[in-house]
């Protein structure tokens, strides 16, 4: 095992621990940090593949601000405490699903990619941002537009109606 | 050098919890939350099988970079919404709300 696996295994165990605290949580603040976690380990994953910038703004739009939204809506709504008043009556269904989706695609992935490797070599954002500006320039307008229309829908929504 | 498996195996477990949360929760908020978990185990795997293809334009690195963007609007709008609903209804549970079922 190699140190960047090594890494990367911890930092895997650690975004998975995350992961399942947030969907078995029985405090709503509580979940939101365990969100943290693992996008937190996530954009670590990321700086570990070497795509630091993919890494950055994972911490800066989803650590930074999605997270602070989830948090102000958590303190707009009551939210109760308690697992019966945060989760249905389908968990055992809803385990079930998601052991048999975590199993199959195990199998699938390890069977067509066993053996694969990837090589670390350094990314750099100055790489991406000329690929960003040139290859895929017609998308990112796209992006931008739908942001723009999303902004607007999101101040519609969320504002007092005055007859 | 990393096993690429090892990194699919934890996205696909990040997908597996995402789908786990969608389905067994009743706040509209942590179904949001768990909505991004599985939007965050499909970036994991754009950024990996880039770094494995060794790809010169950065496809995957920039598409992962349009889904954070796509999260984000989502996130705004579905959070507009789930404030809307629990002034009208007093409740953020997705089974209460029953408005349009038939």
């Amino acid at each position: 095992m190699t140190t960047p696996e090594l890494v990367f295994s911890v930092l895997a165990l650690i975004g998975a621990g995350g992961a399942v605290l947030l969907v078995t949580a029985k405090n709503v603040v509580h979940a939101a940090l365990y969100l943290v976690v693992t996008l937190a380990a996530v954009a670590a994953v990321y700086l570990v593949l070497t795509s630091e910038f993919v890494a950055w703004t994972q911490v800066l739009i989803y650590v930074g601000a999605i997270v602070v939204l989830l948090l102000f809506s958590l303190m707009l709504t009551r939210a109760p405490i308690g697992r019966e008043a945060l989760d249905n009556q389908q968990r055992g269904i809803a385990a079930l699903v998601g052991a048999a989706i975590l199993g199959g695609l195990a199998y699938l992935l390890n069977d067509a990619f066993r053996g694969a490797r990837i090589e670390l070599e350094p990314t750099f954002t100055a790489d991406v941002g000329e690929q960003m500006f040139s290859t895929y320039v017609l998308p990112f307008e796209v992006v931008s537009f739908l942001l723009l229309a999303a902004l607007i829908g999101a101040i519609v929504l969320a504002r007092k109606e005055d007859a | 050098m990393i096993r690429l498996p090892l990194v699919l195996l934890f996205s696909a477990f990040l997908f597996s919890a995402g789908v786990y949360g969608v389905l067994a929760r009743r706040n509209a908020v942590l179904v949001l939350m768990s909505i991004e978990l599985m939007l965050n185990a499909v970036n994991v795997n754009l950024v990996a099988f880039s770094r494995y293809l060794k790809d010169v334009a950065l496809g995957g690195e920039i598409f992962a970079l349009f889904v954070i963007t796509v999260a984000a609007a989502e996130v705004g709008i579905g959070l507009a919404i789930v404030i809307l609903i629990y002034r009208n209804r007093e409740t953020v549970n997705v089974d209460e709300v029953n408005l349009l079922r038939w």
